[in-house]
């Protein structure tokens, strides 16, 4: 299946489908230092986000999240990329930030939830255009 | 969404480094902002609140020190929120040399970079109050619906690192709730099928905020149904539940707050899309929502998120006078309520009684809490909703009055009859 999604941050990827069951708050919601849910109740507690494509049904809490999302960046434990349903500039200006300070960065688009799957994998190609495989 | 965002001449010659490298490199940062939110320009900023000091690892630290480096300063007066110590406590925070030494370099670099270390989150409280109609660049999401609602000034809800830049800049992003239509309330919460008993009651605002998120998302809500003469903590505890539990940086208090003396104001003369009469389950269901806890064991109370004001304070000593307390109370404030405290003599009434306070910062962005066992009791919906994640700890809600009865018997007691 191929999506063609907005691109908010440039790049490419791939990796392993997670998707979130409910919107996280990254600051008080993912550790920065395993990257790591952390954020109680939470369907998705204790799942690892490094390498994923990290799906989000929402957008949520707190204006640290920025930079909870420098961190994971800096500390190699970011998703691989993130796709976001609304634009959530808190979140994605981590990731400006970090192209800013010379950290690696990822790819950041804006699409529908739905069509993906936890467990599948998805291929972020140059120019917005999602690959997802089961 | 925007691909060019306008600048003017000034600004074109800030990003070419007119005002040095610092002031380009912030206003790159604010320009692909304004990128990200959809916005054709920027505007001039008056003030900011920088929640820049939370040390979250390494990268945020060398941010503020390259910053720095290039020479930047800021354009506009900015206070700060919570860092990671307790400056006047050392003692009360833990945590290993290496967080302590990188804590402090980060508070250093914002210091030096121009910033008021006024280290809280309730800066409206501490003397800075932008006026209605204000454009500002605030972060820290509590202070952010503080500064749009109560206040009527005009901010988004800026992240970490966007603060500090457009406060170096003196621009933000001109969109989202820097302009007037999108202030408009599209949702109508009606609160007048509770009992006046509750609406009165402080305990209830914290539930309300947590509804709020809920309900709203990020949308903006006029509220029905508040008693006129609602207090301003009362008003600081909504939207901190609100911006806790949703994105809510705005919303209007019909009768209280600036932008709604009438339901049609709020509404800028348009039809709501969504209207919700409360009913008592849905508030039961929010106050349920924030504790965890499965049975009365108590570890230890957290006060003050937003930090304590000095009303608060003084509602604390007037409901623990003669009580001494059990389990440690922590009462998070600032620099501006001690001070006020201590001259008073109240301060050293209130840790006489066990009250622990905690300065500068608070419990659940630093390791402050030492207890492993029994729950995190408080009257805040945000620390409720930040406790377990933060501290490990079980949480549990209740009223001030609540806490206080609980922290002196060692176990949760809760006063139901409100809720009912």
């Amino acid at each position: 299946m191929r999506l063609a999604a907005e691109t908010l941050i440039e790049g490419t990827a791939e990796g392993e489908v997670l998707k979130l069951a409910a919107p996280v708050s990254f600051w008080g919601g993912v550790d920065p230092a395993t990257g790591r849910i952390t954020a109680y109740p939470h369907p998705d507690h204790g799942a690892a986000l490094a390498g994923k494509v990290l799906v989000l049904p929402g957008t949520m809490g707190s204006s640290g999240s920025s930079a909870v999302m420098l961190e994971l960046l800096y500390a190699g434990c970011a998703p691989a990329a993130l796709v976001l349903p609304e634009t959530d500039a808190i979140l994605v200006l981590g990731v400006v930030v970090a192209r800013e300070m010379g950290y690696p960065t990822i790819p950041v688009l804006r699409a529908p939830a739905a069509p993906f799957d936890t467990g599948t994998r998805a291929r972020i190609a140059p120019g917005g255009e999602i690959v997802v495989s089961d | 969404m925007s691909a060019n965002v306008s600048l003017t001449r000034a600004e074109q010659a800030m990003l070419e480094g007119a005002q040095g490298p610092g002031a380009a490199m912030a206003l790159r940062i604010v320009a692909e902002g304004a990128r990200l939110l959809g916005a054709e320009r920027l505007v001039p900023v008056t003030s900011a609140h920088i929640d820049g000091c939370l040390y979250h690892g390494d990268s945020g630290v060398f941010f503020a020190e390259r910053l720095l480096e290039l020479g930047a300063r800021l354009a506009v007066p900015a206070t700060l929120n919570v860092g990671s110590l307790d400056l006047l406590h050392p003692e009360v925070v833990q945590g290993d040399d290496h967080h302590r030494a990188m804590s402090r370099r980060l508070m250093d670099a914002h210091l030096a970079l121009g910033c008021v270390p006024s280290w809280t989150c309730a800066p409206y409280q501490a003397g800075h109050r932008p006026e209605r109609g204000e454009q500002v660049a605030w972060g820290e999401s509590n202070a952010v619906a503080f500064v749009n609602s109560v206040l009527g000034a005009r901010s988004n809800r800026y992240g970490d690192f966007l603060d500090l830049c457009c406060a170096i800049a003196g621009r933000a992003p001109y969109c989202g709730l820097h302009v007037t239509e999108n202030r408009r309330a599209t949702l109508v919460l009606d609160l007048s099928g509770l009992k006046p008993g509750l609406r009165a009651s402080d305990t209830f605002y914290p539930v309300l905020g947590a509804l709020l998120g809920r309900l709203a998302g990020d949308a903006v809500a006029a509220i029905l149904g508040v008693p006129e003469d609602i207090g301003e903590d009362a008003l600081k505890a909504l939207g901190a539940g609100a911006a806790a539990k949703g994105a809510v940086g705005l919303f209007h208090v019909v009768g209280v707050t600036p932008e709604a003396p009438s339901l049609e104001a709020a509404l800028q003369g348009r039809r709501p899309e969504r209207s919700i009469e409360v009913t008592p389950e849905q508030v039961r269901a929010a106050r349920d929502g924030l504790s965890s806890a499965r049975d009365e064991a108590l570890g230890c109370i957290a006060l003050g998120s937003p930090h304590f004001s000095y009303e608060e304070c003084q509602d604390l000593a007037r409901l623990s006078a003669g009580r001494r307390f059990s389990v440690p109370v922590y009462v998070c404030t600032g620099r501006h309520v001690t001070e006020r405290l201590a001259a008073e003599g109240l301060e050293a009434a209130l840790e006489a009684r066990g009250v622990t306070f905690v300065v500068d910062t608070c419990v659940v962005v630093t390791p402050i809490v030492r207890q492993v066992s029994g729950a995190l009791m408080t009257n805040s919906a945000k620390f409720a909703h930040y406790g377990r994640p933060n501290t490990g700890l079980e949480t549990v809600y209740g009223s001030l009055a609540d806490c206080v009865a609980s922290a002196e018997a060692g176990r949760v007691l809760r006063d139901e009859s409100v809720w009912q």
